[in-house]
């Protein structure tokens, strides 16, 4: 028998290393896979680590990656703490960026020191607005938010799709589903000459700062964290409750919707209904391996980023399929869950009968 | 008002309400037996996947048709013992596992096709599952092309909603996953294993689950392609809830979405010119997004779901 007693104390060592150690278990098992397609393991290994890290376009490429990641990823960070199951995240995204397009589009004109916090706010209300539904579906009904927050990722976009075989369609884009091109002076500025990495970055690193400020040294933070862990004894204490569920909701989706914005405005230039590969799915991992901390998601974005771009231009190198990146995505998940119980528990074996027992 | 009468009196609308329910039938008892020992499985949309691809590959690869129905249920049944050992001995976030599961299970699914075929770009077809000839009933009018001219995994499923209404119900066992999904700390005074019961409810529901998909790839199309699940487990999800937990509604849930999926196709080719495709095809989303708010407000649901049971805990 496996028996688990909590530790009293939990060293700061053991809560940052056990996510590293499932990040690195994670790597070490796609060998499996990477090996099945009959690929040399380690030159493999060595192509994603140039391909993520190897130059300045690499580099640049792993920071325009991790910049969605880590809104979604701080999108679900903030819900989760809150125990606010949003899985709605790539619905959300997609909102944000549908709402940047429509102001960004040429709606307004304005200089760019106003136009660009302006498509922002926009992106950002969207996502708010678009978590809003179920968290408000819940507080007053008992409609269970998982799977609400995932259905709507579908209607939002079918939605957005409809919106771009429609009144939102290119008239210059022969036809195409896809909506006209943001103007110049919406467009957040790049950080590097010729380089895709953009503004949107900062943007994304001020809001970890933030949220990280508000969850450790806020009242609101603190009945965030009060209503995640125990929602009844949070209501006992006076918290108000569903007034905190409502404004976590809306803080994670305004989130969720700054990706969108950062993928139209940063660096597509215009929308389509495949922007997001599953960025939205992938925060949720993001926040995980981050243990929920907001300054944690900054690093686990890099990682994850890092992994998507490295496997990308692996397999273009020695032909192993791409998908092994979402395959070590969903790996280290699996993985950051299991070391989760080491970092919580003390792990003992004990023999069935003996009421203590030292075990094998 | 005469289209949509004509859609109604028509057979084949009929058969198609009831092909598109089967792969849900599936996915929803599987869903409704983790669901009643406890455990939300939210890997189901990865399971479909994996089910749909580990069906088909083995029927490619000249395992047969039953072959690979078999393959498929291995496929779920293994990532639904993933998803167990995670949520019930080691007690782990239901919700965060699922996910987990689904996003594992799918790109397994996509990487292991991509490695098998690197680079053909329509998918190979197998032969699938052809619609039975019964003697009598297939003949009948109108009912025959509506009902009786299925393949073998629609009366499978529908075979199956009795099998698992009946176990439920009327066997020992099926009192205990109940139980266990309600009370575990009762179950476990009855000297039964709440680990074993949860574990094996979650790995035989996911094999259901898998069977969903494997109806895909094996009997509705004859090949498999990326995002071909789109959705359906998830659905099923929300349909467990609509059918509060019991077979027969579960069943009821599945044929009346079928019967609106089917609807709406065909109303679609009538009133196309005028409403976007989209609407349409967003409704079934809605539709079960109202359905669980309606439903969520009297069904009494298992009331140990999503509760860890540690051995001992009162």
């Amino acid at each position: 028998m496996i028996r688990f007693e909590p530790r009293e104390r939990i060293s700061a060592r053991r809560r940052i290393g056990a996510p590293v150690l499932a990040a690195l278990a994670a790597l070490a098992l796609a060998s499996l896979p990477i090996a099945a397609a009959g690929a040399p393991v380690l030159e493999a290994y060595a192509l994603m680590a140039r391909g993520a890290l190897g130059s300045v376009f690499a580099l640049s490429e792993l920071l325009a990656r991790a910049t969605p990641l880590i809104f979604t990823g701080l999108a679900a960070a903030i819900a989760f703490r809150a125990k606010l199951w949003n899985i709605g995240g790539e619905g959300q995204l997609y909102a944000g960026a549908l709402a940047a397009v429509a102001v960004g589009t040429g709606a307004l004109t304005l200089p760019p020191a106003l136009l660009i916090p302006a498509v922002m706010l926009a992106g950002a209300l969207a996502g708010a607005a678009l978590m809003l539904v179920p968290a408000l579906l819940k507080v007053r009904l008992g409609a269970d938010e998982v799977v609400t927050t995932l259905l709507l990722n579908f209607v939002v976009i079918l939605f957005v799709q409809m919106m771009l075989e429609g009144p939102m369609q290119d008239p210059m884009g022969m036809g195409w589903p896809q909506s006209e091109p943001i103007v110049d002076e919406a467009m957040l500025p790049k950080l590097l000459e010729r380089m895709r990495v953009h503004a949107g970055l900062i943007v994304a690193l001020v809001a970890a700062l933030v949220v990280h400020i508000v969850l450790t040294r806020t009242v609101w933070g603190f009945e965030t964290r009060a209503v995640g862990e125990n929602p009844e004894a949070a209501r006992h204490a006076g918290i108000p409750v569903t007034a905190t569920v409502l404004r976590v909701a809306c803080l994670s989706g305004a989130l969720a919707g700054l990706a969108g914005v950062g993928e139209v405005a940063g660096l597509k230039g215009y929308l389509t209904a495949d922007l997001s590969p599953g960025f939205g799915y992938a925060g949720i991992v993001v926040a995980m391996l981050a243990g929920l901390s907001p300054l944690g998601v900054v690093v686990a974005a890099l990682f994850i980023a890092g992994v998507f771009v490295g496997a990308d231009s692996m397999s273009r190198a020695i032909g192993v399929s791409n998908y092994l990146a979402d395959l070590v995505v969903a790996t280290s998940l699996i993985c950051v869950l299991i070391s989760g119980l080491f970092v919580r528990f003390r792990v003992r074996l004990v023999r069935p009968g003996s009421a203590k027992g030292g075990g094998a | 008002m005469t289209e949509i009468l004509d859609i109604l009196l028509n057979a084949n609308f009929w058969a198609a309400a009831l092909r598109i329910a089967t792969p849900l039938i599936f996915g929803v008892l599987g869903a409704l037996i983790c669901e009643r020992a406890g455990v939300l499985n939210l890997g189901i949309e990865g399971i479909f996947t994996a089910g749909a691809m580990a069906g088909w590959m083995a029927a490619w690869l000249g395992a047969g048709l039953w072959g690979g129905v078999m393959v498929a249920a291995l496929a779920g049944a293994l990532f639904g013992l993933i998803h167990a050992i995670l949520t019930v001995p080691l007690g782990l976030s239901q919700h965060v596992s699922g996910i987990g599961v689904t996003l594992f299970a799918t790109s397994l699914s996509y990487y292991t096709y991509r490695t098998a075929l690197p680079d053909v770009s329509s998918p190979p077809r197998i032969e699938a599952f052809p619609p039975l000839d019964i003697p009598v009933l297939s003949d009948l009018p109108f009912l025959g092309p509506a009902l009786f001219q299925q393949t073998a995994l629609t009366f499978l499923a529908l075979a199956l909603v009795l099998a698992v209404g009946f176990v439920l119900y009327r066997t020992p066992l099926g009192l205990a996953i109940r139980a266990v999904g309600d009370n575990p700390a009762a179950v476990e005074a009855q000297g039964l294993s709440v680990m074993a019961l949860r574990i094996g409810a979650v790995v035989a529901g996911s094999a259901l689950m898998a069977l969903g998909g494997a109806f895909l790839t094996m009997s509705a199309f004859d090949a498999f392609f990326f995002g071909m699940v789109n959705g359906r487990g998830w659905i099923c999800i929300a349909l467990v809830v609509f059918a509060s937990w019991r077979p027969g509604k579960a069943l009821l849930g599945a044929l009346l979405f079928g019967a609106f999926d089917a609807f709406q196709v065909r109303l679609q080719t009538e009133v196309g010119a005028f409403v976007p495709g989209q609407i349409f095809l967003m409704l079934p989303y809605l539709l079960s997004i109202a359905a669980l708010v309606v439903v969520a407000r009297k069904v009494d649901y298992p009331r140990a779901l999503l509760k860890p049971y540690f051995k001992g805990q009162r």
